[in-house]
């Protein structure tokens, strides 16, 4: 399959694959980074974590449109604007789920995952009936729509450094918030021990609602990037959420290192094979790989060794 | 020292550590056939784990157990049962949704593979088993309870019938009469003395009264190392064991 | 049978006469053909009872098996009808017309034994069976369950759906294998033939029923319910836990799968639309509402929720969603037990009552060997 191909081609084929890939990997990274939290620190598995992300997608998409009516002179700047909106829109919106919801099953994760289902089923038939089923596009500003050339034949997106750089700083705001605020750590004490947090002065009702809300929120920044590399529409987020489970498993659910390793592994082996094959027998692949290397190293990549 | 007809139970140099920290360090100790020995020692001085590493729940980092002359550290689980040791767990650990009845044939030994379990038979030998172990542990009206509805000591008793059914060579109990009230654990020792003809118990407890009243020989556990072994006697005006216990 | 007490012949009496006897009096063939329909998911059903109700093991693929059960049966049928005088008018006649439009020109060597009926038929369950061994062998031995299973049987079934779309000259990709005729020569499409299918179908699953009752009461299915309680326990009592799990995983799996081939012969095609995530999941929900610890809930759970489904469709096709989204989260938080629970707290005492009193009642996990048991141990 490589016949016909030059080396150099090959090489810039890499590249701007690999390119390619990334902004896969910041939609990945996102949606991961924020189901990490979910899932690895909360021990809640979130399936409508994708249709918060499509959340974030639409609130993208009408900021987009109310920036085109109201104030056209600041088109340019209105990505920023909606990245803010879809987190705090998100993330609302998944506090209102975990006092609603959640709070009711942190002892049956395996009915937390029935639950969200339902719940993703609602928000999707809710899409669809505010938005319509069909796909919706957001216009980009003129300057985001460029391509940076680095070399002769290879190009890159701008809107796609931009995303890069949101993921960069939102993965840095987790790290900081879960090792060097110590909020990781109030979060597993509550897991661990509810009664006992609270006795120590931890308020737990509190940390659940913000911790599930930070989560939901990250996945609304996720929708705000994705509506660059993709179309937006009710069921968009089903397709990333097994995709995102497998990230967050894969990395070691309880390592944010892990999760980022594993975004990008997964993403840049899906998006390099997709040149080469048809984009369904990449991700069938990839898929299988991570499948098959999950059953050889069921705790993931990273992990510690700890006493059970 | 080491000829397999001196010991039911052998520890050699026994080491498990967990990302560097080293639970147990180099243990030894020697179980004799009808023997009941009793681990002591303060919190953290290892002494579930100790039995985790017998029973094969946790895999150690070094070191032998030789049981019949078997090497248990290379065998999994359900293997250590069937060759013979029996573990109770710190908490009951019983199938609250079963009754006493199930809970106890669960555990009698035969039938054990999946197909053995489904043409398994509930014929005169296992009821007679049952209810025989049933009037042994006190529960013998109590057949057709869920075990749910147990009091904790009944559950404690439970679980001993759980191991008594399997008829181990080697009983290993981790702290049997935490808990329990007064007559409850004066109802347990009588039915430990009883149920230690032709086996070895392995029990870890903290209540001195009771140790006093079962054991033939105590081994003093500290920071994962045995530091004192003997009689209650040499064990107490051991100065070592005195040293941990009160000296900090 | 003495793995039955009264009342489950009672229940069993009761399923086979609506199952056989009512609901073909009442309904026309249409919507006879329908109910068939879902009573083929009552088969899943059956092994999610097994499988998360009793053992705690919750599987999100299921589809996977249902699916392959169906593609089996599916793929014998359209071989039939492919012969080479229905389909001359292909470029390579006597190969499926999907092959054909993918210019694919002979016919691919898994396809080959699906010529015979026989191979078919044990084919239909050991396939699956075969995979969900694989699956269970690689996933319980190394002590994998709960919530990381069952992402990793979502993921599987994710890779199927992706691989059956994708691989569109193998396996119809998106419309399926459609356009089935006559199995063995026997015409499946008029009426009378469904009505027959139905009747087999019925009797299937009340075999099933039969089958799963057994398994549940013998000390295997007591097993079972220790281990999702207790699973160190069972281990610690001399059982390799995962040879239960391995083996309960394949029984639902093995079941999945008549009712994926019952599905393709009353329905008429297999698509991957019944392979995936979402059918996966929503034959979880089928069981949850039914009642995951009791086999005859889950069936009607099945029939139930299918029957809504259809009934909202035919009217308010958009309000669907939202009942069903809200039929997860109320099952969940507010009716775990499902119907069953809601029949066991409020029916059941009631039909105590009713029944002649023979014996003290005793509690609902002992029942299974009541005549024996209960003379020497219940006074």
């Amino acid at each position: 399959m490589l016949m016909g191909y030059s080396l150099g081609d090959i090489g810039s084929i890499m590249a701007m694959q690999g390119f390619a890939g990334l902004s896969l990997f910041s939609v990945f990274l996102l949606m991961a980074l924020g189901l990490a939290i979910i899932f690895g620190q909360m021990g809640v598995i979130n399936m409508a974590h994708g249709e918060f992300m499509i959340l974030g997608a639409y609130v993208t998409y009408m900021t987009s449109q109310v920036f085109t009516t109201y104030l056209p002179s600041l088109f340019a700047i209105y990505f920023f604007v909606a990245v803010v909106l879809a987190f705090c829109v998100a993330g609302a919106l998944g506090m209102l789920v975990e006092w609603a919801l959640i709070r009711h099953l942190y002892r049956r994760p395996l009915d937390t995952l029935l639950a969200t289902w339902g719940l993703s089923l609602i928000l999707q038939q809710v899409y669809r009936s505010v938005f319509g089923a069909r796909e919706v596009g957001v216009d980009q500003p003129e300057w985001m729509m460029g391509a940076a050339s680095m070399t002769d034949t290879i190009q890159i997106p701008i809107n796609g450094l931009i995303v890069m750089a949101l993921t960069a700083v939102i993965s840095v705001f987790v790290f900081l918030l879960i090792y060097w605020m110590g909020w990781g750590k109030r979060v597993r004490a509550v897991m661990s021990n509810r009664a006992m947090a609270g006795a120590v002065g931890i308020d737990t009702e509190f940390v659940d609602r913000v911790t599930f809300g930070i989560g939901c929120g990250i996945a609304g920044v996720a929708g705000s990037a994705f509506t660059m590399i993709g179309s937006t529409s009710p069921t968009a987020g089903q397709l990333y959420i097994v995709d995102t489970f497998l990230v967050v498993v894969f990395g070691g659910a309880q390592s944010l290192l892990g999760t980022i390793a594993s975004a990008f592994t997964i993403s840049q082996a899906r998006s390099t094979m997709e040149f080469f094959l048809s984009g369904s027998m990449a991700q069938v692949i990839v898929l299988l790989t991570v499948v098959g290397i999950l059953m050889l190293r069921p705790q993931g990549l990273f992990v510690l060794k700890v006493r059970r | 020292m080491s000829s397999e007809t001196d010991f039911l139970l052998g520890v050699e140099g026994l080491t498990v550590s967990f990302d560097g920290f080293k639970a147990v360090d180099d243990l030894s100790f020697y179980l004799d056939r009808n023997e009941i020995r009793v681990i002591i020692g303060p919190n953290g001085a290892g002494k579930t784990t100790v039995l985790d590493l017998i029973c094969g729940r946790t895999k150690a980092t070094g070191g032998s157990i030789r049981f019949k002359g078997r090497e248990l550290t290379r065998m999994k689980e359900h293997e250590i049962v069937r060759a013979g040791v029996g573990r109770k767990f710190q908490t009951p650990s019983i199938y609250e949704d079963l009754t006493v009845f199930e809970n106890l044939e669960i555990s009698f030994p035969r039938g054990r593979s999946v197909f053995g379990a489904l043409a398994f038979r509930r014929d005169a030998d296992v009821k007679d088993r049952v209810e025989q172990i049933a009037r042994d542990i006190f529960l013998a009206d109590r057949l057709n309870d869920l075990a749910e509805y147990l009091s904790h000591g009944q559950k404690q008793w439970l679980e001993i019938g759980m191991l008594l059914i399997q008829d181990p060579a080697l009983m290993m109990l981790d702290e049997p009469v935490a808990g329990m009230s007064v007559s409850e654990r004066k109802k347990t020792a009588e039915l430990l003395h009883r149920v230690i003809q032709d086996r070895s118990v392995l029990v870890i407890e903290h209540d001195m009264d009771f140790v006093g009243d079962i054991a033939h020989k105590i081994t003093v556990l500290h920071q994962g190392r045995v530091i004192s072994e003997g009689s209650m006697a040499h064990v107490k005006a051991d100065p070592k064991v005195v040293e941990v216990y009160l000296g900090h | 049978m003495t793995f039955l007490n009264r009342k489950d012949i009672a229940a069993i009496a009761i399923l086979a006469v609506l199952l056989l006897a009512v609901l073909p009096l009442c309904l026309d063939p249409f919507r006879l053909n329908l109910v068939g329909k879902y009573l083929t998911y009552g088969f899943v059903a059956l092994g999610l009872v097994l499988c998360w109700g009793d053992a705690g093991i919750l599987s999100l693929g299921q589809g996977i098996f249902f699916g392959l059960g169906g593609y089996c049966m599916a793929m014998y049928l359209k071989l039939e009808a492919s012969s080479p005088e229905a389909t001359k008018i292909q470029s390579t006649p006597g190969i499926p017309d999907f092959m054909d439009w993918n210019q694919i020109t002979s016919l691919p060597l898994f396809w080959r034994p699906f010529h015979s009926l026989a191979f078919t038929i044990v084919a239909v369950p050991l396939v699956p069976v075969l995979l969900a061994l694989i699956i269970g062998l690689a996933m319980f031995k190394r002590r994998v369950g709960g919530t990381y299973f069952a992402i990793i049987t979502q993921a599987v079934a994710a890779i199927l759906t992706i691989l059956i779309i994708g691989q569109q000259g193998y396996t119809g990709g998106v419309n399926g294998i459609t356009d089935l005729r006559t199995l063995n020569g026997w015409d499946i499409r008029p009426d009378h033939a469904k009505i027959v299918l139905y009747f087999i179908n019925g009797g299937l699953l009340i075999v099933c029923v039969l089958l799963a009752q057994f398994v549940r009461r013998s000390k295997l299915g007591r097993i079972l319910v220790a281990m999702r309680d207790k699973e160190d326990r069972v281990r610690f009592s001399g059982y390799d836990v995962a040879n239960f799990k391995i083996f309960v995983f394949c029984l639902a799996a093995g079941l999945a799968a008549i009712g994926g081939a019952m599905f393709t012969l009353q329905v008429g095609f297999m698509s991957p639309s019944f392979v995936g995530i979402v059918p996966s999941i929503e034959m979880v929900i089928f069981c949850a509402v039914g009642g995951r610890t009791s086999i005859f809930g889950a069936i009607y759970g099945a029939l139930t929720v299918n029957w809504a489904r259809t009934t909202f469709s035919e009217g308010l096709p958009q309000l669907w969603l939202f009942a069903m989204g809200s039929l997860f989260i109320l099952v969940v938080v507010v009716f775990p037990d499902g119907l069953a629970g809601i029949y066991r707290r409020y029916l059941d005492p009631l039909v105590d009552r009713m029944l002649p009193p023979v014996r003290r009642r005793i509690p609902v996990a002992a029942v299974a060997e009541t005549p024996q048991v209960s003379p020497t141990f219940a006074e």
